[in-house]
């Protein structure tokens, strides 16, 4: 495993045009906790970031022709952020130990999120950190309605931020907050207006940098994911995404799990907006995190402990249009596998 | 070099970061990580006999991915398996289908 403190942890503010992300930077920048950060910002919007270390972004994408999503990079934005290194390296920009990414309000977060760790040069350097969604109070109800860019950011969200709380009636606010936690039932979400946002809670606490620390991997699961199992049904607006978890018994042979996961998101990684879990894998003592959106999945960690008694393999997905009993069939015929004649390789 | 991209040192797969801690890095038991790669092959083979495919190891470097007439793809980890096993078999490779999920479940041929 690669020790936090090698990597500079990348940080993407993303969220609909209008909904406040660079209101939501400007506030945590103030923060002293924040004071070595470095922003990337691909839009310069109404509101004036000043900060001392600003770049801008020019808009483009390069999808390789090989057809491989997993290597989809952002050319410009790879290159805005080698540059960004390169000074670093040479004493020409302060040195900064986090890099926050402030999107377009149209970007599709994941092409951003596989820059980062699929760029040969990057991954050595930097790593994901918490992913950030803005979403506005009113009019985010019809955003996520029309616009699926929004409704992706939701679904890949570490954290919700529900901005201009204070302009919405609590009804409405409160609608939208039912609607984020059906897409996205495990991020926390503060609401801009009324709750202090501490940018320690907001960007730092991740996995990775907590050294796996189980509190974290917990909280995934502490909001009943499958509370609301027919919710589909009472929500008749097309809203075809859905979050659920499965749960398995029983330490899970690591290839096998491997060979489903790659096997699923080769396929169907456009309609796998968010999977994470904790995995009780044969051989390891503590669990195992996992964490992909979409075709991309993050390094897994090994996590210090079990979060609590239970030592089953949970999984939380927020899928687009896939059903969740043929998920669950597909995981349990490939992990059965594993019960079959043991193998015969030795070395 | 990441074979599909052309991409240096783009070949590490979310696969290999972990098994058994170690048993993918330098430093550990090289009986260890064989042993690994064989269960690797074996547990894949398991999936890949539905498609008429055999996975095997090369120099613990590599796999080769083989149709039973003899076309053959070579593969990094488990990140190119899908994309070399549809490139050979000329049809998608999906994990939800009934169909295929029926034979698995059977575990016959």
């Amino acid at each position: 495993m690669t020790e936090a403190a090698d990597f500079t942890p990348v940080n993407l503010v993303t969220g609909f045009l209008g909904s406040g992300k660079t209101t939501l930077l400007q506030r945590l920048l103030a923060d002293p906790a924040l004071g070595d950060t470095a922003v990337l910002i691909n839009e310069f919007g109404e509101v004036g970031l000043d900060h001392h270390l600003l770049e801008r972004i020019d808009d483009t994408m390069v999808l390789l022709q090989s057809g491989c999503l997993c290597c989809t990079i952002r050319g410009e934005l790879s290159q805005s952020i080698k540059d960004l290194h390169s000074k670093r390296e040479r004493g020409l920009v302060p040195n900064f130990r986090r890099l926050v990414i402030e999107s377009t309000g149209l970007a599709d977060p994941f092409p951003i999120l596989s820059t980062v760790q699929a760029d040969p040069v990057l991954k050595h350097h930097f790593r994901l950190g918490n992913v950030i969604t803005t979403v506005d109070a009113v009019n985010g109800a019809v955003q996520l309605a029309r616009q699926p860019e929004c409704t992706k950011q939701v679904a890949v969200a570490d954290r919700l931020v529900l901005t201009k709380t204070d302009l919405a009636d609590s009804e409405t606010a409160d609608a939208l907050v039912a609607r984020l936690r059906r897409l996205n039932p495990s991020a926390p979400l503060w609401r801009a207006a009324e709750d202090r946002l501490d940018a320690e809670a907001l960007l730092s606490h991740d996995l990775f940098a907590l050294g796996g620390k189980s509190v974290l991997a917990q909280r995934w699961f502490a909001q009943e994911v499958d509370a609301h199992p027919h919710a589909h049904d009472r929500n008749r607006h097309g809203d075809s995404i859905r979050a659920f978890s499965l749960v398995f018994d029983g330490p899970l042979d690591w290839t096998l799990f491997g060979l489903w996961l790659t096997m699923l998101l080769h396929r169907h990684g456009n309609a796998v907006l968010r999977v994470k879990g904790i995995l009780n894998v044969e051989g390891s003592p503590t669990p195992v995190a996992v964490h992909g959106v979409q075709h991309l999945v993050h390094p897994p960690i090994h996590m210090a402990a079990w979060p609590d008694g239970d030592r089953r393999s949970r999984l939380v997905f927020i899928v687009e249009g896939l059903e969740r009993r043929v998920i669950e069939r597909s995981l349990a015929a490939f992990l059965a596998l594993g019960a079959q004649a043991p193998t015969s390789a030795v070395a | 070099m990441c074979a599909l991209c052309g991409v240096l040192g783009g070949a590490e797969h979310w696969t290999d970061a972990t098994v058994r801690p170690g048993v993918f890095t330098r430093n550990t038991d090289p009986v260890q990580r064989r042993r690994e790669r064989f269960n690797r092959v074996a547990n894949a083979g398991r999936v890949l006999r539905f498609y008429g495919l055999t996975l095997s190891d090369w120099q613990s470097a590599s796999f080769l991915l083989s149709t039973a007439t003899g076309k053959t793809e070579l593969v990094d980890n488990l990140g190119h398996l899908w994309v070399a096993a549809e490139k050979l078999l000329g049809r998608p490779c999906d994990p939800l289908d009934p169909a295929f999920l029926g034979r698995l479940e059977a575990g016959g041929d």
